[in-house]
């Protein structure tokens, strides 16, 4: 590990720049735009989970009054690629493919107009068998979801369609020499259920067409850049003739990566020449956006006497909903990553069900794949007699180990935090009877990509940072943070704000833990362009070269002088030295470090009711650096959260028509305040040698290893191993009665 | 469907509004008197992102009528800061970092209000009870809990 760099403003646990709009109520989410002369617009969706939409006839309802127009798929232009896929999400074309499917979108004077007037929208369905579970789906006489969908990443190509879109698979060493060495083997099937990505706040767009002009989006959103090409590329547009504006969102987790309303509010607002407002109901964010794949998943894992784990299989199926691209290829490629084992093989399928075409959610893939391998690696430990811990630190990923996918891992925190949990005072408790344990490792690549930033100088010395990440946890905070240290002048001196798709270049989505790194190197480089100017000016004034300035401290200093000017001063006479100030940092960032996590969770179970207690949990994570540690912490802790939901009572319930059954929260229940301890979050540092102040993203790894922390405490305290999810009361005592 | 002409109190502010008979608070108050700070997450009182008070009592707002604000107190999210001055209880969630994203921020303020009017020394295990109607998806709760009993400390004068 490189030694820690002193820094003066990073680390700071600082009051977030839009803070006080937020515990005002003064900041404006998706559904809080409205504009002069809007209009509502409402959708119908399908009542059934397949079927073919025979016809759609709309008179009724468009003579209502106050109805202004109506938009179907009709109202698209022709699609291809992964546009149709998308666009037939928003608006159904020939077939309903989930219970909760937009059929028709439909515009009126007011919310209750709308909302009457889609009773009066006549459609005739076919109603099909609706293909549910990935047993049924991938049976050979299953019913067809798509025709057309030929499998890819077979050895042979397909004669006939099925409802597999792919399969692929990774590789190394060779597995069946592998597990002839071993003297102990797990083997096992799992399940992981639907699940959603359950942000409280739905999905909510503005927007106001114009033939001519500049058509405006205004929604929540985590790429308003994206919502502009995705809208754009269905409604045939021009990406300079659409403006996003990103409101502030109220959580996305992935589930807002992709689009749902715009397009059809953009064709009622043209239709009706007003502009529209569209905001979702809980019912239909969880009819019909999200999900997380459900995934079955055999996983094979075997070692020696010693510990030494020889060989590691997986067969991975996951749902992708009525459209292909689960995030399969995620899972096969995160699974084992947490393991420096030789002998690697994964197989991946990628199966279409009656349900929501599946969006990301924080870690995407990771999540199932990690639960079925940590679960196994667990049993396998303790088959071994080997403590949790130390059978994972005896096989730990570190600098060097070959990814099954490819590349050599550099410098990663895993062992760092496995010992940390080890030593947590935590793992040094007690249990009673009736109590269990689990740990788990959870590793994700995170990523960098393309981020613009502008700093503008203002003629006072301060700054408006511009940058096109929605915040989304408090990345405003550590924007500004970094900028101030690169700068060495007080965070407080520069503003940040998030621009629209006019203010800045393209930039991608708040998403793959890579705002923090990727948006805050584009920060940097901003700043270090402005520092750039400032030394010319104050070279220019001085009359020397820019050579000769240093900058330190937020102060030009002439090295060939005793000269010195402040930020302030240069950008208060930048009229005089060429005009105003301001530094750009529009980059495609390289170098995303992997972070790694270790949760440990303990539980007590009530057997007379299958009901599950977290009594205490950890979660260490490898921040790199963290910039702003309460915003770090946060995301170990709301991840851990998250994942303990869904270890421990999400699903999505269907009933035998494939119809969605708990579609609010009292029923899609997430954890609540009174069902969880305080969560312990330890922060590890082991620098991201590609980042100027080490970091790594934190965003999404903390909601991998809860599952199979939970899932394993739950194990042990009934002393029954867990293989399905989620933990929930009915399916604890289900467990318990069945092994008694 | 003739409208409901309702006289109320928001915020220490007589006013009055215009509603349907099937308008709840919560769109009357942000559609009609455009107080956006209260949130809708869900519609049907399993969120509490729209948690109000009326007559000091602690409602979501979305299973109110706008009509039964008739001759009312209501306390919303806007009226907590006095002026530009942000109550202890918006401090300290600023302080501890209790929000993320913030869309329940201002449910969870409310309610968190209401608790400390109740119970001016709460244990952990009553803030969470209490606060179990605020469902928040982004901190875990962790640095929400944390900010109440600081504030209740602080408002105790113990801190």
């Amino acid at each position: 590990m490189s030694e820690a760099k002193e820094y003066k403003y990073i680390g700071q646990r600082s009051i977030r720049p839009d803070g006080y709009d937020k515990v005002t109520g003064r900041a404006a989410y998706g559904a809080d735009m409205s504009l002069p002369g809007m209009v509502w617009g409402k959708i119908l969706r399908s009542p059934h989970a397949h079927a073919n939409i025979k016809s759609i006839d709309t008179s009724r309802a468009e003579a209502l009054q106050g109805v202004l127009a109506v938009a179907t798929f009709a109202d698209f232009p022709a699609q291809k690629g992964a546009s149709k896929d998308l666009a037939t999400n928003i608006l159904a074309n020939d077939k309903a493919l989930y219970h909760g499917h937009a059929i028709v979108g439909l515009a009126a004077t007011t919310a209750d107009i709308a909302e009457r007037a889609l009773e009066l929208i006549d459609v005739v369905y076919e109603v099909l068998t609706p293909v549910m579970d990935i047993r049924d789906a991938i049976k050979a006489d299953a019913p067809l979801i798509d025709e057309k969908l030929m499998t890819v990443g077979l050895a042979e190509a397909p004669t006939s369609a099925s409802n597999v879109a792919a399969r692929q698979e990774f590789k190394k060493g060779d597995v069946e020499a592998g597990f002839a060495e071993a003297d102990v083997i797990v083997e096992r099937e799992y399940y992981t259920p639907t699940i959603h990505q359950g942000y409280i706040e739905p999905h909510a767009c503005t927007v106001s067409y114009d033939e001519a002009g500049q058509s405006m989006i205004w929604c929540c959103t985590q790429g308003h850049f994206d919502v502009r090409a995705q809208t754009a590329g269905i409604l045939g547009m021009s990406l300079s003739k659409l403006k996003v504006i990103a409101s502030e969102i109220g959580g996305g987790f992935g589930g807002k990566t992709t689009i749902y309303l715009e397009p059809v509010a953009l064709v009622l607002s043209r239709k009706a020449g007003r502009p529209v407002k569209m905001v979702m109901n809980r019912d239909e964010v969880l009819k019909a956006t999200g999900p997380g794949s459900a995934s079955r998943n055999w996983i094979k894992v075997g070692a020696k006497k010693d510990g030494t784990i020889t060989a590691m299989q997986a067969k991975l199926y996951y749902e992708a909903g009525a459209f292909k691209d689960s995030p399969m290829m995620m899972g096969c490629m995160t699974a084992f990553t947490p393991y420096d084992v030789d002998n690697m093989y994964l197989e991946g399928y990628d199966v279409l069900v009656n349900k929501p075409k599946v969006a990301a959610y924080r870690a995407p893939g990771a999540p199932q794949a990690e639960y079925a391998a940590e679960m196994a690696v667990s049993e396998l430990a303790n088959k071994l007699g080997i403590d949790q811990i130390d059978l994972r630190i005896q096989n730990a990923a570190k600098e060097g180990t070959q990814t099954v996918y490819g590349p050599k891992l550099k410098a990663v925190g895993l062992v760092e935090c496995l010992e940390a949990v080890k030593n947590s005072p935590q793992y040094k408790a007690p249990l009673k009877a009736g109590q269990g344990r689990g740990v788990a490792s959870g590793f994700w690549f995170n990523i960098g990509g393309q981020s613009s930033v502008v700093l503008n100088m203002t003629p006072d010395g301060t700054g408006i940072l511009v940058e096109g990440s929605p915040d989304i946890g408090g990345s405003r905070a550590s924007m500004q943070l970094m900028v101030a240290e690169e700068m060495g002048m007080e965070p407080a001196l520069f503003r940040p704000i998030i621009g629209d798709t006019e203010n800045l270049a393209f930039s991608q989505g708040t998403g793959g833990s890579r705002t923090t790194f990727a948006t805050g190197m584009a920060c940097i480089e901003a700043a270090q362009d402005v520092i750039r100017q400032l030394k010319e000016r104050a070279a220019a004034v001085w009359n020397v070269t820019p050579d000769q300035v240093e900058w330190a401290e937020g102060v030009a200093i002439n090295t060939a002088g005793d000269d010195k000017l402040t930020c302030a001063q240069i950008c208060k006479g930048a009229e005089r030295t060429g005009g105003q100030i301001s530094g750009r940092g529009n980059i495609n960032a390289r170098g995303a470090g992997p972070s790694f996590a270790v949760h440990l969770c303990d539980v007590e179970v009530d057997k007379e009711t299958g009901k599950v207690d977290v009594l205490r949990y950890t979660a260490a994570q490898d921040a790199g650096k963290a910039i702003h540690p309460s915003y770090v912490e946060g995301q170990l802790q709301g991840g851990a959260v998250q994942g303990i939901g869904w270890a421990l009572n999400e699903e999505y319930v269907y009933n035998e028509d494939g119809l969605l059954q708990n579609t609010g929260f009292l029923d899609y229940r997430i954890p609540l305040a009174s069902d969880l301890p305080m969560i312990d979050a330890i922060i590890i540092e082991v620098p991201n040698s590609f980042h100027p102040f080490g970091v790594r993203g934190v965003g999404e790894s903390g909601i991998i290893p809860p599952l199979a922390a939970c899932g394993m405490a739950v194990s042990e305290a009934i002393d029954i191993q867990i293989v399905d999810l989620p933990c929930s009361p009915p399916n604890v005592l289900k467990v318990i009665q069945e092994n008694s | 469907m003739a409208k409901i002409h309702v006289n109320t109190t928001i915020n220490g502010e007589p006013t009055e509004f215009l509603c349907d008979p099937n308008d709840t608070l919560l769109n009357v108050l942000r559609y009609n008197l455009e107080l956006t700070g209260t949130k809708e997450g869900c519609g049907s009182g399993d969120c509490g992102a729209c948690s109000v008070t009326v007559n000091d009592r602690l409602v979501c707002a979305c299973l109110v009528l706008g009509a039964e604000a008739e001759g009312a107190e209501v306390g919303t999210i806007e009226g907590v800061a006095e002026a530009n001055q942000l109550s202890v209880i918006q401090t300290k969630f600023l302080e501890h970092a209790a929000l993320q994203c913030g869309i329940c921020t201002p449910g969870l303020i409310v309610s968190t209000q209401e608790l400390l009017k109740e119970n001016p020394k709460p244990t952990e295990e009553e803030a969470r009870y209490f606060l179990a109607g605020n469902l928040c998806r982004c901190t875990g709760y962790d640095k929400v809990i944390k900010a109440v009993m600081d504030s209740a400390e602080t408002l105790r004068g113990e801190a």
